[in-house]
């Protein structure tokens, strides 16, 4: 599973895709086969619902967060911490990091240039097909052509995280795959997670029968309870 | 239509697309920036425009012509920005031309804070501009209640040419859930036939605020007050949740309602009898339904310091009877806490 993805995994996708509730739920699983895990919130398009908001919890499972330089975390400043980069050059960490969304997002990778080593990436892209701008495949292959030019990565797979929070069914989920099959075939890149709310779909033997993609059972970290 | 799952603002825009809205005229503020965003992409595709202005003042002012001209028309902001905006909203009153404001609230008072907030109960629904005025106010209690809302506020606003204000908060803003667009319920709603499009040959259309006769202006509020009192009796709404054989109830709404309508959930796993009345329309304000005399308690819930309090006792009769908990600045309220405030109040009473 996670320990098979390359060494920095990035995850990047259209706006409100779904990526830190995917990031925060993948560094959970990260921080119980890493010596040294590590989570970055580069999300300076969004103000609410950041994976800094979970601070505390992914400290207590092990896992360095590292975010906004600006010590206040209730500011809406585009400021980044130049600890970013230390996991591209200290190896011995296995890294996360939670870009904001579509290519706005993913321009805070521009900076890095060559001190990214592109061999050790993988670049997730996470893929809701309820959400606007990815409902089509030909949305879709947008979205990559957007993200891979703002960022200077190449997509090494796709997450499929088509869900309808609490109204999903697992035909949403096969819906979801079926287009990125389409977009698959079209591209070479693989499927390489199917994501799969446990609050929502509980038979995930029948789910992973239907879909590519390994499946990655997920709980709700960024929703309240009450949401 | 299928549902797709869109953000509180982005829902914002498409709902208001919907409800034929081609004029957006606004300044940026956190926590609500993807509603001008969103607009400045999607209003040219439909022969709209997308102004933003110098300033919140300038856009309230734009949003004033463009709905005098007869267009439907919005602008949208965060508390500040729609402190900003309180004489433009005056003179849109007093001209009595239909238009719409969003309002994503966030932490006050001043420059406050950026997390979400309900601290624009007074200045929304009681008014924050001069003169005697009313303004229609919805509470939306999530994302589809905000979709269904925006579109309604345009036909509330076109029928008794009034601004019509949604109050929602950044949470609801910035909440991803999913919605489907549907068609609200039929309006009568008379032609523009007062609005500046020039003579035509007709008698001349005009569009103003100054009266400086007193006894004119006199009459002009009069028949304001005419108008509200039919718009009190025809618009205001609520919902009941639990409240059949409820002992306690709990008033909130917005995001506040969200957290409580779990907590109520909590509570009555416990044995408690307890309600949620959840008032939809701020203004006119569901009084009626705070007044059962079977309620022992009412718990008003909001993210202020008890804005709302003031008319829950108006509709219950009894400031006895009513008990406030709340945050403020930006804070949320947990279920474990509206829970144990609830049950102090209650006691053991099951």
């Amino acid at each position: 599973m996670v320990k098979e993805d390359r060494r920095i995994r990035i995850i990047t996708g259209y706006y409100g895709s779904g990526k830190t509730e995917f990031a925060v739920n993948y560094a959970f699983q990260l921080a119980k086969i890493a010596n040294k895990p590590a989570i970055a919130d580069l999300d300076i398009v969004n103000v609410y619902f950041r994976s800094r908001e979970k601070t505390k919890e992914l400290e207590e499972a092990g896992i360095e967060v590292i975010s906004s330089s600006v010590v206040e975390d209730n500011c809406d400043m585009p400021a980044l911490s130049s600890k970013i980069a230390v996991p591209f050059l200290d190896k011995r960490y296995d890294y996360i990091m939670d870009l904001g969304g579509s290519e706005v997002g993913a321009k805070v990778l521009g900076r890095f240039g060559d001190t990214l080593d592109r061999s050790e990436v993988d670049f997730f892209m996470v893929v809701n097909i309820y959400r606007p701008e990815t409902g089509t495949v030909e949305e879709i292959m947008h979205q990559i052509e957007l993200l891979e030019r703002m960022s200077g990565c190449k997509v090494t797979g796709f997450v499929n995280n088509s869900n309808l929070i609490h109204e999903t069914t697992m035909e949403d989920i096969i819906a979801g795959d079926a287009y990125l099959r389409q977009v698959s075939d079209r591209t070479g890149i693989p499927i390489r997670y199917t994501t799969c709310m446990l609050e929502e779909v509980s038979d995930v033997d029948a789910l992973r029968k239907q879909v590519q993609g390994e499946i990655f059972p997920m709980h709700y970290n960024m929703r309240k309870i009450w949401m | 239509m299928a549902k797709v799952l869109l953000k509180g603002n982005e829902a914002v825009v498409r709902a208001a697309i919907e409800a034929g809205c081609k004029y957006f005229f606004g300044y940026p503020i956190t926590p609500q920036n993807e509603i001008p965003e969103y607009f400045s992409k999607e209003l040219p595709k439909i022969g709209g425009a997308f102004v933003q202005g110098e300033s919140e003042v300038a856009s309230i002012n734009m949003l004033y012509g463009a709905a005098a001209a007869g267009a439907r028309a919005m602008t949208s902001s965060s508390s500040p920005g729609i402190a900003l905006m309180q004489e433009g909203i005056g003179y849109i009153s007093k001209a009595e031309v239909p238009a719409v404001i969003v309002n994503m609230m966030r932490g006050g008072p001043g420059l406050g804070g950026i997390q979400p907030s309900q601290a624009d109960y007074n200045m929304c629904v009681k008014g924050g501009s001069n003169g005697d005025y009313r303004t229609v106010v919805l509470a939306p209690g999530n994302v589809q209640e905000l979709v269904d809302m925006v579109q309604e506020a345009f036909d509330i606003a076109d029928q008794y040419r009034i601004l019509c204000i949604v109050l929602a908060d950044g949470l609801i803003g910035q909440m991803m859930e999913p919605v489907e667009l549907r068609k609200p319920k039929e309006r009568p709603i008379p032609a523009k036939d007062w609005a500046l499009t020039g003579r035509n040959g007709g008698k001349t259309h005009r569009v103003y605020n100054l009266k400086l006769q007193a006894p004119d202006l006199e009459k002009d509020n009069f028949d304001l007050f005419k108008k509200y009192a039919v718009i009190e009796e025809n618009e205001t709404r609520y919902e009941d949740y639990m409240m059949e054989d409820a002992e306690f109830a709990f008033a909130s709404y917005g995001t506040a309602s969200r957290v409580v309508r779990t907590a109520v959930d909590r509570l009555r796993e416990e044995g408690y009898k307890v309600g949620l009345v959840r008032p939809q329309t701020l203004w006119p304000f569901p009084y009626e339904a705070f007044n059962r005399p079977q309620i022992k308690k009412y718990m008003d819930i909001e993210l202020n310091m008890g804005q709302m309090v003031d008319d829950v006792v108006l509709g219950c009769g009894d400031k006895e009877k009513v008990e406030f908990f709340g945050h403020t600045g930006g804070v949320l309220i947990t279920v474990d806490e509206v829970c144990d405030f609830a049950k102090k109040i209650m006691g053991g009473a099951k």
